[in-house]
């Protein structure tokens, strides 16, 4: 078969470029925003470059250094490789692996007891952050406006204030994860409640049911998977941020990882970023099939 | 109209309401077993998480007691009195204002290094523009990696190996933005048109041709949407950045929290949150309007 050749003699192309002058010159009207919008970006890049005096023999030598980090981190280990093998040092070894995982098990205690009551405390206050629950525009307005409060303090503030009144430890960073968390979910339970169809619950109230059955029957199986799946998802974002509260001593493997850094004990740093990964991959992989579960392949590819 | 309301006969009604129950308790029989699950899982973790329910009630009242004593000055006045002594900070030299100013700054190099990143790494990782699983794959994982260790995590390890101060904290921000945003940037590239890209290829235009003139022009304005909401994120991020000494207002904050200054605590968490409201306030109105171009852009 023979195709016309797309290629035209330079006349020719001169010609449809002439005559086409839209689709050949380029509309500035469109294209000055893109470029005006991209080179302030980059002006302010420069600027905040300069302003927080970075400069590049610090960038180069930190690279430097950090390359030599990660060289230090392989293998991973829990132990000591340098020293021959001998039976007490191994037992002792042994000890460190068992503290490692059982901090471990507390982060993913601490994330998960977190991310389960902070979802029953925030269900109450969804339904009063809901437009078409509570039609008071000053009573919904008011627990919005908390609600926002509380979600933009960040948990591990939350740990440092519950520290002082439980104590250091994992407590604390229950009690963190459930503040914070807590502001989230009731926003995206209000938010899940408003956009529930009402259709179903005036049906129900249509045959006699009672305003109870219209949100057991017609609300309730509509957003229940909503806020389950919600949660799910929620529970493996948590499972990180409470590996960290650890930091300022709120329980959990963060207080370990801090220590080896500042130590320098590289190796078992990696150890430690190592489980951090493998648990969060697994509650994630837990967590998207319980989804799925819940809520149906077709609703989550939404 | 007298409406006639449709009977089974009692054998037929009898059958069906069998099965429905049959079907009901079968749910009900999950159900149990999903809340014993759970009820099994809260006993074991709060035995791991050290729950004291009596400490907690005990001292309950002195959370609130906190809260309350965030708002009172030193002298015991109420913070609202005397509003110039609960944010003297904000008048010192390199007191507040240029910490929360070094905040934001840390947080915009880390999204625009991050975008840098995941503007490369998200059409390597996208299953529509690189034929080669390895590449693809490579290319997922490192963003998997980048998003799943946390932000602090990155910055105690480049305190080490910059030393204390923002550079740390941009580089932490900026390894987590580029997780982040590589995979929202290769979904949307996923979901492009890809008639633009086909009739690119068949004129003989190159990769790098095709991403520019094809791709580009369909996924730029959902890109600079995600970023300028991932900023606001880094924003609330950089403001606990300083916890390790990784620049930023947080090491103020910290300061704070420890010597139990409870005033400057709560001016400097209204500064940070206001900080946060101006700019999520800011981003919407820009990314209202990209979204709203969106199908212009050419």
């Amino acid at each position: 078969m023979t195709r016309a050749s797309p290629m035209q003699s330079s006349e020719e192309q001169a010609r449809i470029a002439g005559a086409y002058p839209q689709f050949f010159t380029p509309d500035w009207r469109i294209r000055a925003p893109i470029i005006g919008g991209f080179a302030a970006a980059i002006a302010l890049f420069v600027f905040g470059f300069i302003a927080l005096d970075i400069s590049w023999g610090r960038v180069w030598a930190g690279f430097g250094r950090l390359g030599e980090f990660v060289f230090l981190m392989l293998p991973p280990t829990y132990g000591d490789t340098n020293l021959p093998f001998d039976f007490l040092k191994s037992l002792q070894e042994t000890d460190k692996l068992m503290l490692y995982v059982g901090s471990m098990v507390e982060t993913l205690a601490i994330a998960f007891l977190g991310t389960l009551f902070a979802a029953i405390i925030a269900l109450p206050f969804g339904f009063l952050a809901a437009r078409n629950v509570i039609p008071n525009i000053f009573a919904h307005f008011a627990v919005r406006r908390f609600l926002d409060t509380i979600r933009s303090v960040d948990t591990l503030i939350w740990a440092l204030i519950w520290i002082n009144v439980v104590g250091l430890g994992p407590f604390a960073g229950i009690l963190a994860v459930i503040t914070s968390n807590f502001g989230i979910f009731g926003k995206l339970f209000s938010e899940a409640l408003e956009t529930a169809d009402t259709r179903p619950g005036e049906g129900i109230i249509s045959t006699g049911g009672s305003g109870f059955h219209a949100v057991r029957f017609g609300l309730l199986p509509q957003i229940l998977p909503v806020f389950v799946s919600q949660v799910l998802y929620y529970f493996e974002s948590n499972t990180r941020s409470a590996t960290i509260i650890g930091i300022v001593g709120a329980g959990g493997i963060g207080q370990h990882l801090y220590e080896q850094i500042k130590i320098l004990e590289w190796q078992h740093v990696s150890f430690l970023v190592l489980l951090v990964l493998v648990a969060v991959v697994v509650i994630d992989f837990i967590s998207s099939r319980l989804r799925f579960a819940i809520i149906g392949t077709n609703a989550l590819k939404r | 109209m007298a409406l006639a309301v449709p009977t089974l006969p009692d054998h037929q009604a009898a059958a069906l309401a069998a099965a429905y129950a049959r079907v009901v308790a079968v749910k009900r029989r999950q159900t149990m077993i999903g809340a014993l699950a759970v009820i099994v899982l809260v006993y074991v973790a709060s035995f791991y998480g050290e729950v004291d329910l009596a400490k907690l009630f005990g001292n309950i009242g002195s959370f609130f007691n906190y809260i309350g004593r965030l708002f009172y000055l030193d002298t015991g006045a109420h913070v609202f009195t005397n509003p110039s002594e609960w944010f003297w900070g904000i008048t010192q030299k390199s007191k507040w204002l240029p910490l929360l100013f070094e905040t934001v700054m840390v947080a915009y190099l880390g999204t625009v290094i991050g975008f840098i990143g995941a503007l490369c790494l998200s059409f390597m990782s996208a299953a529509n523009m690189v034929k080669s699983a390895l590449i693809r794959n490579t290319a997922k994982r490192f963003l998997e990696f980048c998003r799943t260790v946390p932000e602090l995590v990155f910055a105690l390890i480049f305190v080490v190996a910059f030393g204390l101060g923002p550079l740390p904290g941009v580089l932490a921000l900026a390894i987590h933005s580029m997780g982040a945003l590589g995979k929202l940037f290769s979904e949307v590239i996923e979901n492009i048109d890809m008639k633009p890209v086909e009739g690119l290829q068949s004129t003989g235009a190159n990769w790098v041709q095709t991403i520019r003139f094809a791709a580009i022009p369909q996924v730029l304005s959902s890109f600079v949407s995600y970023s300028l909401l991932r900023f606001e994120v880094n924003v609330r991020e950089a403001g606990i950045m300083g916890f390790v000494g990784a620049g930023g207002i947080g090491q103020e904050l910290l300061v704070s929290i420890r010597k139990f200054y409870y005033s400057d605590v709560s001016a400097i968490l209204i500064l940070i949150i206001v900080t946060v409201m101006l700019i999520d306030l800011g981003t919407e109105r820009v990314r209202h309007k990209l979204i709203g171009r969106e199908s212009r852009w050419s």
